[in-house]
């Protein structure tokens, strides 16, 4: 079901915990709501559920307002971050325990629940309790519970936060199979970007309270709507310039900014991958020192140091890395084939503009 | 060195505990086991167990039951004055059961406000029941509180929250899920009461006038006994008392152990 919140704010004592946020969930969708601990996040998440009561603005289910609806009354399925599960319950009482409350028929519960564990692929586990099951287990179980009384829409609130890695990725890859498979309307929380990237269609980002851009995981990290967004999701070179002669300049980095009236502050971001690195002094015209480089199993990280004493990372893939040879604290050559001007803290979205490259010749071979 | 730490130990514990213990046992067996079956059943001696029975059973009940609002309140509610509410539950532990009961007879002599408004319903609270309920209540109250709340702490809101999410009333929450999570807390609680409420005398003498076979709980009249110099009886009743404590020893053992066993 679609789920609509307009206006929202929460203010605990003198803090505002989430300042009017409003946006909608369409049927079906997987939704991300990702920030840093104490965005505001979470309490989004417990006042759709009816645990939190706004201090303004709506909540709409199914075009229904439900701000005065109690938690036991709104269908939704909320699972907890440290799961919750009843520990005097077995697994099997503890998925039966919303229809219990219902007053489901005894076969049709005994049905459901089983259906629902074979799903999980808990049914080995119906008579354990919750402390004979390791993380990853009990988390399937708190989903399955949650699921059990067939709610119109699934609330998770950092589902994987307390799984180890591994078991992480296979709960992740789980889950988008789960919302294939069952496609109810479903919004998690996370502080994981990686992982709101993976698993969302789509994915809201807070900070302070404040939605900061709500899209397609592609249009969040291509497109970041506002600095906080281009900081946080993904890992992004950030340096301050002064536009002169339509130039922004930092060192002997020149960037063709002709849209920005001089003397403009501006923020000039480029991702990693845009940094082009070469041990061979003559490849690219810019000047650098090999800081550190570090192995990120997939790919390569490497810090420089231009020789203007900025620090830049750049990225590259095993093959690339390999066909060069690299020393830690040898001279490179550089260049950045992208760029983008930051949208400035306080106006989103105020100087968005495609990555475009530098190409009028500094940065060209 | 390690002996005589051991050795020390056993001696401490000799001297305090199983000493007096094995005493008490030799004393009221002394007479023969016709004479200490003679003491227990007398009429004061089954009117003072019966009398300590009925004083246990409302007192460990108001405090299962308004101990756990309690414990809920101040685990869960945010408001002024909770800090105090807290600080003002260890108060009976600080304060002389003596002077709780002495209180009491302040509070409900017959010149004071509450003390006519009850002579003039006709109600007998001090040197009656209603006392002696009051002046256990007061220096039992601590128990079920202090061993819940930390409980319900720990135990958190996400349990309860699901449990309303997956459509369970507040009445339903408490039942399904609060009190199964807290039962062995609770448990352990009441063991302690009961212990407490047993063997209260202080409080209890002040309030009760210790009138025979009226306001005479078990304790009282162990002290009775032991004033008439009726030894015998004054050790017999004491030992009755001493097997039930130990009874609830055992059980509060079990407690303690399910109680951290169940909650890890």
């Amino acid at each position: 079901m679609k789920i609509e919140i307009r206006h929202l704010s929460k203010r605990f004592g003198t803090v505002e915990a989430v300042s009017d946020v409003s946006f909608a969930v369409e049927e079906g969708e997987l939704l991300g709501l990702l920030g840093p601990s104490g965005s505001g996040k979470t309490t989004v998440l417990r006042i759709i559920a009816g645990l939190e009561t706004p201090s303004t603005g709506d909540i709409l289910i199914d075009s229904v307002r439900v701000n005065d609806l109690p938690a036991q009354r709104r269908n939704i399925g909320f699972v907890f971050q440290h799961y919750a599960l009843f520990k005097h319950l077995t697994v099997f009482h503890n998925v039966a325990f919303g229809l219990k409350i219902k007053k489901w028929r005894r076969a049709e519960m005994a049905q459901r629940v089983s259906d629902l564990l074979r799903l999980m692929g808990l049914e080995a586990l119906a008579d354990r309790y919750p402390h004979q099951l390791s993380g990853g287990q009990r988390q399937r179980v708190a989903i399955a519970r949650a699921l059990a009384p067939k709610p119109s829409v699934l609330l998770l609130d950092e589902p994987f936060g307390a799984v180890d890695a591994k078991v992480r990725q296979e709960l992740r890859e789980w889950l988008i199979r789960l919302h294939d498979d069952l496609n109810v309307t479903s919004l998690f929380v996370t502080h994981d970007q990686e992982e709101a990237m993976e698993v969302s269609d789509r994915i809201i980002v807070f900070a302070k309270g404040h939605l900061e851009q709500i899209g397609s995981p592609a249009d969040v990290y291509e497109e970041p709507a506002t600095e906080f967004v281009a900081r946080f999701i993904g890992s992004m070179n950030i340096l301050e310039a002064k536009v002169t002669n339509g130039k922004a300049k930092v060192g002997s980095m020149e960037f063709p900014v002709s849209e920005f009236p001089d003397g403009q502050q501006v923020q000039v971001g480029f991702r990693p991958y845009y940094v082009k690195v070469s041990e061979d002094p003559a490849r690219f015209r810019q000047q650098a020192r090999l800081r550190h480089v570090y192995f990120l199993g997939v790919a390569y990280r490497l810090e420089i140091e231009t020789d203007d004493g900025v620090i830049l990372r750049s990225r590259m893939n095993k093959e690339e890395y390999r066909q060069c040879k690299f020393e830690v604290g040898q001279p490179v050559s550089y260049a950045i084939t992208h760029f983008r001007i930051l949208p400035q803290e306080g106006k989103p979205g105020a100087f968005l503009q495609p990555p475009q490259p530098p190409e009028s010749g500094p940065f060209t071979p | 060195m390690r002996k005589l730490l051991i050795a020390i130990v056993w001696l401490y514990f000799g001297i305090l505990l199983i000493g007096p213990l094995a005493y008490l046992c030799r004393q009221a067996m002394s007479d023969g086991v016709a004479a200490f079956w003679g003491e227990i059943t007398r009429p004061e001696a089954v009117h003072g167990f019966k009398l300590t029975t009925e004083i246990t059973v409302i007192v460990l009940v108001l405090n299962l039951i308004f101990g756990t609002v309690t414990a809920l309140v101040l685990a869960r509610q945010q408001f002024k004055g909770r800090t105090l509410l807290s600080g003002l539950i260890d108060l009976p532990f600080a304060v002389s059961p003596v002077i709780a009961g002495f209180m009491l007879v302040l509070l409900f002599g017959p010149e004071t406000l509450l003390g006519m408004f009850f002579g003039a319903l006709d109600i007998k609270v001090l040197f009656a029941m209603p006392a002696m309920v009051l002046a256990t209540l007061f220096v039992t109250f601590p128990f079920v509180v202090r061993e819940l709340t930390p409980v319900l702490q720990t135990l958190g809101k996400a349990g309860e929250e699901s449990a309303r999410t997956l459509g369970a009333n507040e009445w339903q929450v408490f039942l399904k899920v609060t009190l199964p999570a807290v039962r062995w807390g609770l448990v352990y609680g009441a063991t302690l009461t009961i212990a407490r409420a047993i063997g209260e005398f202080g409080a209890v003498l002040v309030v009760s006038g210790n009138v025979l076979l009226l306001t005479q709980t078990a304790t009282l009249h162990i002290y009775q006994s032991y004033v008439d110099f009726n030894y015998v009886g004054a050790y017999a009743v004491a030992m009755v008392l001493i097997v039930v404590s130990f009874a609830i020893l055992t059980v509060l053992e079990v407690a303690r152990v399910r109680a951290t066993a169940g909650d890890s």
